[in-house]
């Protein structure tokens, strides 16, 4: 059995599969993006004025592409792998000799593809709004690459839990969306009250988005090596968790 | 010979503690066509679920080729092509992609697959619609596909789950050929169905679940044998009022011209006929109520037996 056969396949089929519905997957992102920028960078941020020594266009770039890739990463694995299940065409994979880390692994990359895709066509669209920086490219993609395997992931372990399409509308709504707002996004943690700065240290996103900014603009509230590992850790721990549920079957098998 | 399919004490009890499989023993040798019959909930599907992965067991083994679905699941898994119940692919995707997909599941490398893909969909009537997505098939061509899609990796054993269901007589027949042909090249089939005369026309064994036991096994010639009794349908000329009492032979009257006859498989149908001629009672035609295998069926499903 080869393996990486099996696992180019799953991955082609996810990036078609997202690629032939480009206007539900790749477009909206752009033009969140595009009024985030327009509504909080040209019409808000002049008032705010400089945040961290930079203009405030700039200093939210970082933390609106993270957020879309954290979005699109998650809610391309929870659909796909969710709508798999609906249909049924889950049992295509789990008749044949592909083991499930292949299938774990295949679904996850399809996520990344999708999250770095999305990663970079907001940054275009952002190039009519600010300049692009990268202070340090290599921090920027490793920050990037791991934030969009963890989300995808994450959304892998919701669609093995969820039993209707509410199930897998209900993390992303009550939990990403508000992690990610109170992640940094929008100002820095130093504006925040002590009690607040301390509180917002325990929202695993403010690490993924500053570490993107820090790899970008080269500033970031907390130190970037704790970030990295940080990530790296809940990546092999959520990757661990995901196999676990699908060697017992959860659901997938009855 | 290494077996095709071999079963031992097979358990499966669901979370709701309904308990599917209460011990199954079963063997399949190599060439094997062989009929898994029941009742709807009778365990016929979790059997097959089990085989291929899609359902956990309680207890109990299962070997593929001599190969043990948990100790060996990629070499096991690589011999079984399945054809489920219900439609279980995406209705999205071509179904080219549908085909060159699952061979890739297999490990089959892409040109290979795309090779195989065209094979099967020309050999199942697909090919012209390989484009189209397979949303657009008939409920006939969905059921193609899905042979199509688990021969695309040569399976030695082929497990279809009603794969005739709701599709008309003359693609039912088509598919039995197709089968037929497919059993004679070399390869085991297990079929389960609830339309006996195609377990009868294509099956040399026969096993029979019920209540998560099997209640029958053995080759069909052997089990119709085992009929004591056969009930047949008579279409008589000159209408009736009465059931006429003819000795040796359960009678019913039906209507005014047909009437129904149990007799002994010992019994001579002549001396039926004879009788009957000695009533003044012509028949016009016969034909047996139900097909033997469908008799034995509802014998052994009904406990009468």
């Amino acid at each position: 059995m080869n393996n990486r056969i099996a696992l180019t396949t799953i991955v082609i089929r996810e990036v078609l599969r997202f690629s032939r519905i480009w206007l539900q997957t790749l477009l909206p992102p752009m033009v969140v993006t595009s009024l985030y920028f327009i509504i909080f960078g040209n019409l808000i941020g002049p008032r705010i004025g400089q945040m961290d020594g930079f203009g405030y266009n700039e200093f939210i770039m970082p933390g609106l592409v993270m957020m879309a890739v954290i979005t699109n990463s998650y809610s391309n694995v929870v659909s796909s792998f969710y709508s798999s299940k609906f249909h049924r065409n889950i049992e295509e994979m789990l008749v044949s000799p592909t083991p499930n880390y292949i299938i774990l692994l295949g679904y996850t990359l399809g996520g990344v593809v999708r999250g770095l895709m999305v990663g970079v066509l907001v940054t275009a669209v952002a190039l009519f709004f600010t300049e692009l920086r990268i202070e340090h490219p290599w921090v920027t993609v490793i920050i990037v690459s791991l934030t969009a395997m963890l989300f995808s992931l994450g959304g892998f372990i919701n669609a093995l839990f969820a039993k209707s399409f509410d199930d897998i509308s209900i993390v992303p709504t009550f939990v990403l969306t508000p992690l990610t707002y109170l992640g940094g996004v929008f100002y820095s943690i130093d504006m925040l009250s002590p009690f607040w700065r301390q509180m917002s240290l325990g929202n695993p996103i403010l690490y993924m988005v500053n570490g993107f900014r820090y790899g970008m603009l080269g500033v970031s509230d907390i130190g970037i090596a704790a970030a990295i590992g940080l990530i790296m850790v809940m990546v092999v721990v959520a990757f661990g968790v995901a196999l676990q549920l699908m060697e017992r079957g959860v659901g997938i098998r009855s | 010979m290494t077996r095709a399919l071999s079963i031992r004490n097979l358990q499966k009890v669901y979370r709701n503690d309904f308990q599917a499989l209460k011990g199954i023993d079963l063997d399949v040798e190599q060439g094997d066509f062989l009929a898994l019959l029941g009742p709807n909930g009778a365990g016929k599907s979790t059997t097959i679920g089990i085989i291929n992965s899609l359902v956990s067991k309680t207890a109990g083994s299962v070997e593929v080729f001599g190969m043990d679905i948990e100790l060996q699941p990629a070499q096991a898994k690589s011999c079984i092509g399945l054809v489920p119940q219900e439609f279980n692919f995406n209705i999205f995707e071509p179904l080219e992609e549908i085909i060159i997909n699952q061979a890739g599941y297999y490990g089959i490398p892409r040109r290979e697959a795309c090779e195989r893909a065209g094979i099967v969909l020309k050999r199942l009537g697909l090919w012209d619609k390989r484009r189209g997505s397979a949303r657009e098939l008939s409920g006939g061509m969905k059921r193609r596909l899905m042979i199509a899609r688990a021969l695309v990796h040569q399976p030695k054993l082929l497990i279809l789950d009603e794969p005739t269901a709701g599709v008309d007589i003359e693609i039912r027949r088509s598919m039995w050929a197709f089968l037929a042909e497919l059993n004679h090249n070399g390869t085991t089939i297990i079929l389960t169905t609830h339309y006996l005369e195609e377990a009868e026309s294509l099956c040399d064994k026969v096993v029979i679940i019920n209540n998560g036991q099997i209640v029958e096994y053995g080759q069909l010639s052997e089990l119709v044998g085992k009929l004591d009794v056969e009930t047949f349908i008579l279409n008589i000329r000159e209408p009736l009022e009465e059931t006429p009492v003819v000795g040796g032979c359960a009678v019913r009257l039906i209507d005014q011209h047909t009437l129904e006859v149990a007799i002994s498989r010992q019994r001579s149908i002549n001396a039926l006929f004879e009788r009957l001629s000695a009533l003044g009672i012509h028949v016009l035609s016969m034909r047996n109520k139900t097909n033997r295998l469908e008799e034995l069926f509802l014998r052994l499903v009904s406990g009468s037996e």
